[in-house]
């Protein structure tokens, strides 16, 4: 038997102390399987009916099959074996997407925000026909009195996709995607820069046929990006090496050849060392940087002085390992994988961190390539008769007023700032819709946000949860479950083109629509009918199906079709002639399109803030069971997953003498103080300087029954963030916190924030 | 026939859709698990080393909780697979108590419940769910006793362990180094 060994059960129940406390747990008996007088009996497969669906747990939208028994009740979700998505193989969140719609804290009926007379607000139970008609007058009113424009929206997601149609339909595109400036954003812009095309969703990475993929804070086994870890582990199948650049001693990195435990804000250094390497020892490839780059030279006289000793001082990796890590990549080139990330707001250079990494993707030839990024194709899906859109006479981008050049979306931040007087912006803002984004846990400042909901007239809500965001809101509209909704075909980029069609298994419950209901009811009340020229969405399912060769009958049946491609191989052939969108026609090295613009045309790293005496780093992250802060009340992933804790290392938590299971709060640089206390976990497998958390727990809501209270919000302690100029992304990994070990709010008042 | 299975820790990432899979499959209460995950830590930062391992009952060959049942509910069916008759089952718990793996736990109905290997659908020739479901492909379920099955391949040219060897249950669960 090991000696130093920490026990940690994930999962709910298991052995002694654990779980006897789930004995009790369950003695509410609360049942949502239903009968179970048959005790075990598990449904067969026979004899249930197997429903086309793709997940909507997360964005990855991984097809499979609803199974339904006699009784009309879901028992399980299981993948298609078709779906390049998935494979077959729902992640633990698809697997356990049945307790969305089991969830009974679920947004039951149409819910309008009413007044009492003594001032205190209370949201009333309306019918549908009362609250999409005051929708409707509402956005009737904005129109005349300030332009369609003026309705703002917020949207993620399939039920953002609606929402998106109805608005453009009525005239507005003043709209923001939290996916965009608190996720992705800057690695669209530097890869869109470097190699004028987007890396996408899901994202074109060869991780199957690598030889050497490189992760630098990205955590693929803690995101269950699915195919991404399934593709992981035939990696690890075929000896590829794996090295990982993290401050945290991640999954992934247990599974690495080299781990590089980083200084936090310190990647662009390593990043540029590594081009150094490469450049200095003469080991990039020679092929590709004189066929396919743009502006070598620079970049050589850019890189002199980077060398990996620079770079130790800065980041604490030993001189020797930045020169054996770039060489071994050298060694496998081009089938190296410089993985570009997701969630990739850190610090507010994010996009020059990101050019860095593509930069190195060039220097290796690994774009285009076997084991590298290869060349993405989804299959175009007909868009359904209607009238164009109308032109809006001001839309997102006007709300950046010239910053934030390279913005390829809406900036959320800048939205909200749009929806407040005090800005004084060109374009107000003086109503809103959401629909799939919890704005209260997706964004930093929640100061901001709070003065956005008292600033702007109306706001209106399409959720599923009541969600923090449905509390600020005038109207809230329940929406159905993807299990119980038809809604668009998934017409998913991957190696080859795939169609996938999602369809309700079963009736929604309570009183909750489809989005695509929702939109076509508030368009009909808009005289819109033109753009909702349908009763049902099936027949324009069926339409779109008929146009690229297939029916709604036939995928029915198969869930998923395959596609053959259009745009040419999967791979760049040998010396192939490419021309990349970019202004060169080449891969910028030295990008022009920045220097245009007035940015740095090469990555330099810039030092960033460093927590004072006794303050940490929060670090936050994913956990393969949830996502974002939309599955914590499902009672299947709650089963494996209560709580987030606190990260700490043992020598922090010696000098705190903090122990292992010890409720804190924690309070970050501005003074702010988590609502709930969390527990510390005390783990060699985070830096001294940081503290890590799982993001998405803390829930304030009280309608999430179980969510609530359990753990903390790490978005509550993201107070300060930096704005990216290039892209505009904010970056969150710059707040510190410290430990509190007694309850600051003894007085249980709430507090401000 | 011995069924039995193989575990890649190299390859597992400690996700639980094993978890979560079988309690669908096998419509376990919730709050309860068949299967659950361990993750073993050691060394010091940074010099360090981690692994999962995906647990479950482990089809003892010398199974302790089926000696000491009084009602002879638990036992040991073709293949090795060790199983409890919910309908003879009283509930005294002794096999929980018995099991140096934890691996049974109270159903709130009265009996005592746990892995079955997803007999109903080994009988039908497929793979238990979690089996199936799992992301990373680390699961390799199938019979020792021939030479071609996926668990006996997966042995074939790895190393491995059992879990608690000295306590002399010989347990079926490999886990792959
Ligand atoms: S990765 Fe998981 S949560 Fe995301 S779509 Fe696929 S099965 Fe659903
Ligand atoms: S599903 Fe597979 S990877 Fe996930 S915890 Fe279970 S065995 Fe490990
Ligand atoms: S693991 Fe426990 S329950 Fe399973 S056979 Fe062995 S002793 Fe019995």
């Amino acid at each position: 038997m090991k000696t130093r060994r920490q026990f940690i059960k994930i999962s709910a129940a298991g052995a002694g102390a654990a779980a006897l406390g789930l004995h009790t747990l369950n003695v509410k008996g609360l049942n949502l399987f239903g009968e179970r007088e048959d005790g075990q009996t598990p449904a067969s497969d026979e004899e249930m009916t197997a429903i086309s669906t793709y997940c909507e747990v997360c964005f990855w939208k991984c097809a499979g099959w609803t199974y339904v028994d006699k009784k009309g009740k879901i028992r399980k979700i299981i993948g298609n074996k078709d779906d390049p998505n998935s494979n077959g193989r729902l992640c633990p969140r698809g697997t356990g997407g049945i307790g969305m719609y089991y969830d009974e804290d679920r947004l039951k009926t149409p819910l309008i925000r009413e007044t009492k007379k003594d001032g205190t607000q209370y949201f009333r139970k309306a019918s549908w026909d009362e609250a999409l008609k005051k929708i409707a007058d509402k956005m009737k009113e904005v129109k005349e009195k300030y332009g369609p424009e003026a309705f703002g929206y917020f949207n993620h997601g399939t039920p953002g996709g609606h929402l998106e149609h109805l608005m453009r339909s009525y005239g507005s595109e003043t709209n923001a995607e939290p996916a965009y400036a608190q996720c992705r954003g800057p690695r669209s812009v530097a890869y869109l820069a470097t190699f004028g095309a987007y890396i996408g969703s899901p994202e074109c990475t060869d991780i199957r046929d690598t030889r050497c993929m490189v992760l630098i804070g990205s955590h693929i086994g803690e995101n269950m990006h699915n195919q991404q870890v399934q593709e992981m582990s035939m990696a690890i199948d075929q000896n590829a090496t794996i090295i990982t650049v993290d401050p945290r001693f991640s999954t992934p990195a247990a599974k690495s050849k080299y781990w590089l435990p980083i200084k936090p804000a310190t990647d662009i250094a390593l990043l540029m060392a590594w081009i150094h390497v490469l450049i200095y020892e003469d080991i990039y490839n020679k092929d590709f940087v004189k066929k396919y780059t743009f502006g070598f030279d620079q970049l050589k006289e850019h890189v002199k002085n980077m060398t990996p000793e620079w770079a130790y001082g800065i980041t604490t990796i030993e001189p020797d390992l930045i020169r054996r890590t770039a060489r071994e990549m050298a060694g496998y080139a081009p089938a190296v994988l410089i993985h570009p990330g997701r969630h990739v707001v850190w610090y507010g250079d994010d996009t020059q961190r990101e050019r860095a990494m593509g930069i190195l993707t060039a220097l290796l030839g690994a774009w285009g390539k076997r084991g590298s990024l290869y060349l993405p194709e989804a299959k175009p899906i007909p868009k359904f008769p209607q009238p164009p859109y109308p032109e809006p006479k001001w839309m997102w981008k006007d709300l950046n007023e010239g910053r934030y050049p390279l913005a390829t979306m809406g900036i959320t931040t800048e939205l909200m700032k749009a929806c407040i007087p005090r800005f004084k912006r060109k374009h107000q803002v003086k109503a809103l819709m959401s629909a799939g984004a919890n704005l209260p846990i997706s964004m930093p400042d929640k100061p901001l946000l709070k003065e956005v909901f008292d600033s702007v007239e109306f706001f209106a809500v399409i959720d599923t949860m009541p969600m923090e965001v449905t509390g600020y809101a005038d109207v809230v509209l329940p929406e159905a479950t993807y299990l119980e909704r038809y809604d668009f075909l998934r017409s998913a980029q991957n190696r080859f083109p795939s169609v996938a069609l999602r369809m309700p298994a079963v009736k929604p419950k309570y009183e909750s629509k489809p989005a695509w209901w929702i939109v076509k009811q508030i368009g009909e009340r808009l005289g819109l009918h033109d753009y909702f020229n349908y009763d049902d969405y099936s027949e324009v399912l069926d339409w779109q199906l008929k146009q690229i060769g297939t029916s709604l009958e036939e995928m029915k049946k198969i869930g998923v079709k395959h596609f053959p491609r259009e745009t040419g191989a999967l791979y760049l052939a040998e010396n192939e002639d490419y021309q990349f969108n970019t202004n060169t026609g080449k891969v910028e090295l030295y990008s022009t399109e920045l220097e245009d613009k007035g940015f740095a045309p090469m990555p330099v790293y810039k030092e960033h803030p460093e927590p004072q005496q006794n303050f940490y780093r929060l670090i936050y992250g994913r956990a393969p069971m949830h996502t974002f802060s939309r599955t914590q009340n499902n009672h299947n992933l709650w089963d494996l997953m209560k709580q987030n804790t606190v990260w700490v290392n043992p020598t922090v938590a010696n000098l705190w003498s903090l122990k292992n299971g010890e409720k804190v709060w924690l309070k970050n640089q501005d003074g702010v103080v988590t609502d709930f206390a969390v527990e510390v976990r005390v783990t060699e497998r985070i830096r001294w300087d940081s503290v890590y958390m799982v993001h998405g727990f803390g829930h304030s809501d009280k309608k999430l029954k179980r969510a609530y209270g359990r753990g903390a919000s790490d978005e509550k302690m993201i107070t300060h963030y930096v704005s990216d100029p290039i892209s505009g992304g904010a970056g969150m990994r710059g707040n510190f916190v410290t430990f509190l070990k007694e309850n600051p709010k003894k007085d249980g008042k709430e507090d401000k924030a | 026939m011995r069924y039995a299975m193989a575990i890649d820790t190299k390859k597992c990432v400690g996700c639980a859709d094993c978890v979560v899979a079988c309690q669908t499959e096998n419509n376990v209460p919730h709050g309860y698990c068949r299967d659950w995950i361990v993750e073993n830590v050691e060394g010091t930062y940074p010099s360090l080393d981690m692994k999962f391992q995906s647990e479950r009952c482990n089809h003892c060959e010398n199974a302790p909780c089926v000696r000491c049942c009084p009602t002879g509910a638990s036992h040991i069916a073709e293949g090795g697979i060790v199983l409890v008759t919910h309908d003879d089952c009283i509930g005294c718990g002794a096999c929980v108590e018995a099991c140096p793996y934890d691996a049974r736990y109270m159903h709130p109905e009265g009996y005592v419940d746990k892995c079955t290997f997803c007999i109903q659908r080994v009988d039908k020739g497929e793979n238990p769910a979690c089996v199936d479901v799992c992301p990373t492909y680390c699961l390799h379920f199938g019979d020792l006793d021939d030479p071609n099955s996926n668990v006996s391949k997966a042995l074939k040219d790895r190393s491995w362990y059992v879990l608690a060897p000295e306590a002399g249950t010989e347990p079926q669960l490999y886990f792959l180094r």
